[in-house]
């Protein structure tokens, strides 16, 4: 224990003095860093326009205010797109996540050597990339609409998914599998009555769970053309008509927080 | 013993249980998703020549990744991706820093009523707007440039860590703390002594989640006009460049993959 005798007196430390040297050493470099970072961003800033951003945060406040209610006739169709894309998405998403987690668990995968890295390169860079990427890029190849921004969400979905799956896959009770197949059952029987049964719920939290950040992401999706409220939200944002802006992120709010509490609702009867 | 007993000895042979046990619940759910999957697709409106028309241009971007061009643009590039680091730093260590002392108040056990209230409005309200909302309402207010990106990764960060720091303290060992406090502590010295040692590792670990999500993120703040490597990105699919957003996709999924293998070794090591 490290003790430091001041005379005759010893005062209990925390660490040694070679300890206490090393931290603030790493200490020091982390704050240059920080400042080096600072200043990039200080030197990339116009701090004209900060100072002058109260004054810019109230104006914009009183042309927000109060929102243009009328304008909610409009936004039931966007809506329904949006719900469309989210959901849509997440079933996409779980039909092609299921094989891939299948093939990057430990424990299932037919060959650790050369499929397991294929499936994991597939989990990286569809996690990796956010829908809004996947999105320009789909607009550019199929045009924008709701079916570019479907096939986004469930591109960027089908990553998480399948990690999330195969970590539950890797996870489940080995001695429910061997009893089945010591029934004589087939590789296929295996898996439908021992390993499936095991990951029902973790799956069923898990495609609830992504369709309720999917229908986060799919608000904005509009911002890039992909359909949904978001093309509403950009429209109004470009025509600078906050009135129809505030209302819109109001929507948004409500749709978020319906979600949520969807999502959590069904998590819990499950779990 | 007649034929009639016989057959009810043997039983009807087992069955899997069905998923969701109430019959009605059951079917109302099947019948009820089968109904969205009809509406759902009856309004989604596929231009299939047109995706047709694009799938040469898909094909070509598919291509584009076996032959990136990382020399073409790269002053672009690299500006743009350093942009993207230096936002994910100085949002990364701003928003922890900040996010501890609002997630120590939004915990019921250490916070008094009024604190944990507040603390936990600003949690909600962090949460429920997504970082590109809060983007383009920051750039309308502060301009263009890193700083509207380091303030949405900042904000966004402080709702994520302080919410899963809270549940942290919440779920810690009450007596570790009342025994810090029995030997006559002071505040400062109980949460340093008491609660900071029994959340460090999973702060530490969520932390580096953060930051890797910060820089997923930071990526699509340029669509907006936050900074970032993003502008470059839509600015690459606008001009067909495929070969040059194949680069720089393949950047942003390196630097995710080495992030998420050194959290993983700074989690291990902590843990």
């Amino acid at each position: 224990m490290p003790v430091l005798e001041k005379g005759s007196a010893q005062t209990w430390r925390r660490r040694t003095t070679g300890e206490n040297l090393f931290r603030w050493f790493g200490w020091l470099i982390g704050v240059a860093i920080f400042v080096a970072c600072w200043q990039q961003i200080s030197e990339a800033t116009t701090w004209f326009f900060v100072w002058d951003a109260p004054r810019i945060a109230g104006d914009i406040w009183t042309r927000a205010t109060p929102p243009r209610w009328g304008y909610i006739t409009q936004l039931g169709r966007p809506i329904w797109d949006t719900l469309n894309i989210a959901t849509l998405g997440t079933l996409i998403a779980i039909c092609l996540a299921v094989p891939v987690a299948f093939m990057a668990a430990r424990n299932t995968t037919p060959s650790v050597l050369f499929i397991r890295p294929v499936a994991l390169l597939v989990i990286v860079s569809s996690r990796s990339i956010n829908s809004l990427i996947w999105a320009l890029l789909l607009i550019a190849i199929i045009g924008p609409g709701v079916f570019a921004g479907t096939i986004a969400i469930a591109i960027r979905s089908i990553g998480f998914c399948s990690k999330l799956l195969y970590e539950a896959i890797e996870e489940i009770d080995h001695t429910q599998v061997e009893a089945i197949s010591a029934t004589g059952a087939s590789r296929w029987q295996v898996m439908a009555y021992g390993i499936v049964p095991q990951i029902l719920p973790a799956f069923a939290g898990i495609a609830v769970f992504r369709w309720d950040i999917n229908i986060r992401e799919s608000t904005v999706l509009g911002l890039v053309g992909a359909g949904g409220i978001g093309l509403q939200l950009s429209a109004s944002l470009n025509v600078l008509a906050w009135p129809q802006v505030s209302l819109i992120l109001l929507v948004i709010l409500a749709a978020v927080m319906i979600s949520e509490w969807v999502s959590a609702k069904v998590r819990g009867a499950i779990i | 013993m007649s034929h009639r007993e016989l057959e009810d000895m043997l039983g009807k042979g087992w069955r899997k249980p069905p998923f969701v046990s109430n019959p009605k619940l059951r079917w109302g759910l099947i019948v009820g998703f089968f109904a969205y999957l009809v509406a759902a697709f009856m309004t989604i409106e596929v231009d299939w020549g047109r995706v047709y028309v694009g799938l040469d241009r898909g094909w070509a971007f598919i291509l584009a990744f076996t032959s990136p061009d990382f020399t073409g643009r790269a002053s672009d590039i690299w500006s743009g991706l350093l942009e993207s680091i230096v936002m994910t730093v100085a949002a990364s260590v701003v928003g922890i820093l900040i996010s501890i002392p609002i997630g120590l108040g939004a915990a019921r056990n250490i916070a008094p009523l009024p604190i944990y209230l507040v603390c936990r409005g600003i949690v909600a309200i962090s949460r429920a707007l997504q970082e590109i909302i809060v983007a383009i309402l920051l750039v309308a207010i502060f301009g263009f440039g890193p700083l509207a990106g380091f303030l949405t990764l900042s904000f966004a960060t402080i709702g994520f860590l302080s919410k899963l720091l809270a549940e942290d303290i919440e779920a810690m060992d009450k007596v570790q703390a009342e025994a810090i406090k029995a030997s006559g502590a002071r505040w400062l010295q109980w949460i340093n002594y008491g609660v900071q040692p029994q959340v460090m590792p999973r702060l530490v670990g969520l932390s580096m989640y953060r930051i890797d999500i910060n820089f997923r993120e930071s990526a699509i703040l340029g669509l907006v006009g936050a900074g970032g490597i993003g502008a470059t990105l839509n600015t690459a699919f606008d001009r067909y460049e495929y070969d040059t957003a194949a680069a720089i996709l393949i950047l942003i999924i390196g630097i995710v993959m080495s992030l998420e293998y050194l959290s993983g070794i700074i989690r291990s090591k902590v843990q």
